[in-house]
């Protein structure tokens, strides 16, 4: 101890590399207890979430099938909606690249009653996320919800509350004879000027946020859509 | 301060009230500003950075004593950096709602120099209990001063108190409270309501010690 305070900068490198090698190991443990321990009310929580949101844009769902939509053509099923088994959750987290995932929601009669898929455009703020659902016997959005934004309080985030902007939907998502991509693309325009179905008629005052709306809904239905529409007939029943 | 025998009261106040992180320290100001948009975000944000502080300060003194001056600042970062993590993860597990209000706000609490700063002077010098007890002090000061804010701006942004509407149908919000300049206004009438009394309190005790000196 005395040698120490005499000699102050001898500290051995080993020392130092002990000192930090303990603390770390202690840290790594103390981190994977804690990932281990929450892991399943995490996941458990994500479900739900997604569940309530489905629920919300497809108010006639009970059940939910989740699906990706590969850039091949080909649907995969992910793990029934009910306990996440082990080859489920490792499909969640490793989707190929390209694919898109979507719901498909089903009615107390086990019949399709509407598709729900993720959408994100940037807005005012920051990237509008919305879940939007379509209805395919009717060739229409028919709503969506908000998954998250972090639009303006009281000017942005009226695109949840706003009579006339709810008034858009359902919202014409018709694919085009070739099935490629929309008939017409879901275009925002300024309030007041909607003439044609597939238009999303702006809030006055929150054009940018109206305006993500309308193109997170198009893009992800352009680009998911056409990979749907060939199995839809299968999908009809759970 | 100096005297060997530590009060376990004093200790614990210093950091609700002498040296109050948010109000007299003005230290933190990072989360204080920007998730007090309510009561409940400021109370989870709050009690989030005490766990952390008290769990971080814990180690900290626990391996004071092999611990070289050297590294000691990397030490305390993996040291810090662990707890938030596993906040992160409880905060996940307990509610995805709160965790999307808070943001990346759960884990910038990594670098809240309240944490650091105690660590550093207080943890680093002391035994486990009482930095512990520092610890809490200072923690439940942080959250005092964050709910201080997140009440006053869920009232007047929102009408509400931890959810729960307060005002008939009549009531307009207050928006800018809820926005970022609403953070501002709010800490700064608090900062000027302490200062004030600050200055009352130092005005009487130069009376007090005025008068028979008679300067």
């Amino acid at each position: 101890m005395s040698a120490e305070t005499l000699v102050p900068d001898t500290t051995p490198t080993v020392a130092m590399i002990r000192t930090l090698g303990l603390i770390s190991a202690i840290c790594g443990l103390i981190i994977v207890g804690a990932y281990q321990f929450t892991y399943d009310a995490v996941q458990e929580n994500k479900r739900i979430a997604v569940e309530r949101g489905v629920f919300k844009v497809i108010p006639q769902a009970r059940s939910i099938v989740e699906y990706f939509a590969l850039p091949d053509g080909k649907l995969e099923k992910v793990g029934a909606g009910g306990t996440a088994s082990a080859g489920s959750a490792a499909n969640t987290g490793t989707a190929s690249t390209g694919s898109l995932k979507f719901y498909a929601g089903y009615d107390d009669s086990g019949q399709l009653a509407g598709i729900a898929a993720e959408g994100a455009a940037k807005g005012y703020a920051d990237y509008v996320r919305i879940l939007f659902a379509f209805d395919p016997a009717k060739n229409s959005v028919s709503g969506f919800s908000v998954v998250s934004a972090r639009e303006t309080p009281g000017i942005g985030d009226k695109i949840t509350k706003d009579k006339d902007f709810l008034a858009n939907f359902p919202l014409e998502a018709k694919l085009s004879a070739d099935a490629t991509a929309l008939a017409h693309e879901i275009k925002t325009v300024k309030h007041g000027s909607k003439t044609n179905p597939w238009e999303v008629d702006a809030i006055s005052g929150a054009t940018i946020t109206s305006r993500a709306v309308g193109k997170a809904i198009n893009e992800t239905a352009q680009a998911l859509l056409p990979r749907i529409a060939p199995h839809l007939d299968q999908m009809k029943e759970k | 301060m100096a005297q060997p025998t530590v009060n376990t009261w004093e200790e614990f106040m210093e950091g609700v009230w002498r040296q109050n992180p948010v109000f007299v320290m003005v230290l933190g100001m990072c989360p204080t500003l920007a998730v007090t948009v309510s009561a409940m975000n400021a109370l989870s944000m709050g009690v989030a950075t005490t766990f952390v502080l008290i769990c971080s300060c814990a180690l900290v003194s626990l391996t004071r004593r092999f611990t070289p001056k050297e590294v000691r600042i990397a030490v305390y970062i993996v040291i810090i950096a662990t707890f938030v993590t596993a906040v992160d993860y409880a905060i996940q597990a307990i509610s995805l709602a709160l965790y999307d209000a808070l943001g990346a706000f759960i884990q910038l609490i990594v670098v809240n120099c309240i944490i650091l700063g105690r660590a550093e002077a207080h943890a680093a010098k002391n035994p486990p209990l009482p930095a512990m007890i520092n610890a809490a002090g200072m923690g439940l000061g942080f959250t005092i001063g964050l709910l201080a804010l997140g009440t006053v701006r869920e009232i007047f942004g929102a009408g509400s108190l931890f959810g729960f509407t307060l005002f008939g149908e009549g009531f307009q919000p207050w928006v800018v409270m809820v926005l970022p300049p609403g953070g501002f206004f709010v800490l700064g009438s608090w900062l000027l309501l302490f200062a004030a009394l600050e200055r009352r309190k130092q005005r009487k005790l130069a009376e007090v010690q005025g008068a028979p000196k008679n300067v």
